[in-house]
């Protein structure tokens, strides 16, 4: 087990290493220049090379990505990069980035978490509701109502969300439509977290849903559910206690490897209801030319893909002891 | 009677409807398959038609309608917030739509094919290679990549492209891939082996052809996927450049206007994006179901 824990670590370093190598060599070579961005369109030539020189973006590529990484020395000769803790500067909030990029974790991460405290029991319901008896009526109804919440893209969600409950024009307005969390408004924070929480349990609701039922589905004709089934237990007793345990394992570590995407989700959820929130923050960063940013909470995203990853291999180990350590 | 008319015995006689037109036969069978058959192609007649279907430029600017007119016996759906005709301006944008999510997605399946074969069929360390790759990209923030591709190279189709295809392949080859190591152990890849064929033979002749059926349900739902993918950079403000009437752009220039209540110039495009993708994902549930019967 320390093996593999090892392996898998030694993977997550890796990876993390090569995603921070690509997106610096990517800025590198991007034509927006992060001078240019940082000074605004009417700097002169002088000032850019000066404020290239006292960030040394004119020394070569390399020594500055080690001095980013703090494996090389800086400009004036010290360590200060990520091992040291230094996630460096922002130009576009024009403050560290370690000043404010907790804040915005901070609120993803409250985000995520009602969503998934709400998708996590509901999708299991639904989920075995549907699969415990394929074709009926009941799991046709379930399966294209996730079809249809899933295949729908977050911002289309989001602007019927608040076309019915923000707009009035169907009914009164009954929600915000914006989700800045500042308080001292006409809205509580908790109304203002509603619609993106409802958007984003929309989309994987809906995914989730059809995981379980695909699982459950799967394992309901396995014999050993016709052998209880035979031996004359009820069917609730055969569905939640023989075929649901077996049934929950595949769904429980697919959905630790789908973070990945359940980012991009949370991106443009955020972005809809203008959500002070981790993921925006990269796309707004990405899109000013902001390497600081973008490779912190890059680096801070994959860390947390990855490892949710190994935690979704090993728990699947844990459950299915027909797999071993590797 | 002589033998040699019946040899034909030997291959099964094949009916006179094409393959497709036969498969798509099948989709009778499910009734969902259908419901999504044919939300894809309504959007397919839309969108080859445009032209005849939309009486206004989606571009030209009708002043004389007024910006935000409501639905009126001109503009069905109104007009948006520069006066465009919006009804015109979702029927064109389903033009966007249409050739860039397939081109992307047949790019990515180009791609992936390539490196799951590859992986597959020659397994040890060029499968360790191509699989870390694969790794590396997809543990990447899907979007952030995007968004820097899109940085880098500008917003345009080809982009867009290219973009999908770079995220998209890895899955596409992790697909290929597990089917290849499953099938490079039939018999008729051991015969082919037999006879001496050369290893793209195999590869390209043998086992893709082989591999169709979770490779067509897969490219109906990346197909999807990729089509809001497409609304997803359009709705960032980094698609297509306005005026292009592309369904996430549109939705991005005018979803401030939902809370003042002039909700069709957003609402309109996020349907229609919308149908098309449940269409899709239905076309492909329906597949599915289809080829797990047989």
């Amino acid at each position: 087990m320390v093996k593999f824990f090892a392996k898998r670590f030694g993977v997550l370093l890796f990876t993390m290493l090569a995603v921070s190598f690509i997106l610096f060599v990517t800025f590198e070579f991007s034509p927006g220049d992060q001078a240019k961005s940082a000074l605004g369109q009417y700097a002169t030539k002088e000032e850019l090379d000066l404020y290239r020189v006292r960030n040394g973006l004119e020394r070569p590529f390399l020594s500055r990505y080690l001095e980013w990484l703090g494996v090389g020395p800086n400009y004036s000769g010290e360590f200060s990069g990520l091992l040291q803790g230094n996630l460096g500067f922002s130009h576009r909030w024009r403050a560290p980035v370690n000043t404010f990029i907790w804040d915005r974790l901070f609120n993803t991460t409250i985000l995520a978490f009602i969503a998934f405290a709400i998708i996590a029991p509901f999708s299991i319901v639904f989920g075995v509701l549907a699969g415990m008896r394929e074709g009926s009526v009941l799991d046709r109804t379930i399966s294209v109502f996730s079809s249809i919440t899933t295949s729908t893209p977050e911002f289309a969600t989001g602007v019927i969300l608040m076309t019915i409950f923000a707009s009035g024009t169907f009914l009164p307005v009954l929600l915000p439509g914006t989700s800045t969390l500042e308080g001292g408004g006409d809205w509580s924070v908790a109304s203002q977290l509603m619609l993106p929480v409802a958007t984003l349990t929309a989309y994987y609701l809906g995914y989730l849903v059809r995981m379980v039922r695909a699982s459950m589905v799967e394992v309901m004709t396995r014999p050993y559910v016709r052998t209880a089934v035979l031996k004359g237990l009820s069917f609730p007793d055969v569905v939640v206690k023989h075929a649901l345990r077996n049934a929950l394992i595949t769904p429980f570590t697919a959905i630790l490897l789908q973070l990945n995407f359940l980012f991009t989700s949370v991106v443009v959820t955020e972005a809809v209801f203008a959500f002070p929130g981790f993921g925006r923050m990269i796309v707004d960063a990405a899109l000013y030319h902001d390497v600081a940013t973008v490779q912190a909470g890059t680096l801070f995203a994959v860390f947390v893909v990855v490892t949710s990853q190994i935690v979704g291999d090993f728990t699947y180990m844990l459950l299915n002891p027909r797999i071993r350590f590797t | 009677m002589t033998v040699s008319t019946i040899p034909s015995s030997a291959t099964p006689r094949r009916s006179a409807a094409p393959g497709w037109l036969r498969s798509i036969m099948l989709l009778r069978e499910s009734p969902l398959g259908i419901i999504g058959a044919f939300l894809v192609a309504f959007w397919i007649v839309v969108a080859i038609g445009a032209p005849w279907l939309s009486s206004y430029d989606p571009d030209d600017n009708d002043f004389d309608a007024g910006i935000i007119a409501p639905p009126s016996a001109e503009h069905w759906l109104g007009t948006d917030d520069q006066a465009r005709d919006l009804l015109s301006r979702v029927i064109w944008g389903s033009r966007v739509v249409l050739t860039i999510s397939p081109l992307a997605t047949l790019c990515a399946y180009i791609v992936g094919c390539f490196m799951g074969l590859l992986a597959g069929y020659y397994r040890g360390w060029v499968d360790m290679v191509m699989m870390q790759i694969c790794n590396v990209v997809l543990s990447f923030p899907v979007l952030v990549l995007y968004v820097i591709i899109m940085m880098k190279f500008g917003p345009s189709p080809l982009n867009i492209v290219i973009a999908v295809t770079f995220v998209a392949s890895p899955q596409v080859a992790r697909l290929v891939r597990s089917q290849t190591l499953e099938l490079r152990e039939r018999e008729y890849v051991a015969a082919a082996k037999m006879r001496g064929e050369p290893a793209w033979y195999i590869m390209l002749v043998e086992i893709l052809p082989n591999a169709r059926g979770p490779l067509i349900v897969d490219s109906c739902l990346r197909m999807g996927y990729t089509a809001i993918t497409i609304g997803i950079l359009g709705f960032l403000g980094m698609g297509l450049r306005p005026p292009t009437a592309d369904w996430g752009g549109m939705i991005n220039a005018t979803y401030g206007y939902v809370m003042g209540g002039q909700v069709l110039m957003a609402l309109a495009p996020a349907i229609a994006l919308s149908s098309l993708v449940v269409g899709l994902s239905l076309l492909a549930d329906g597949l599915r179901e289809i080829s797990m019967r047989d």
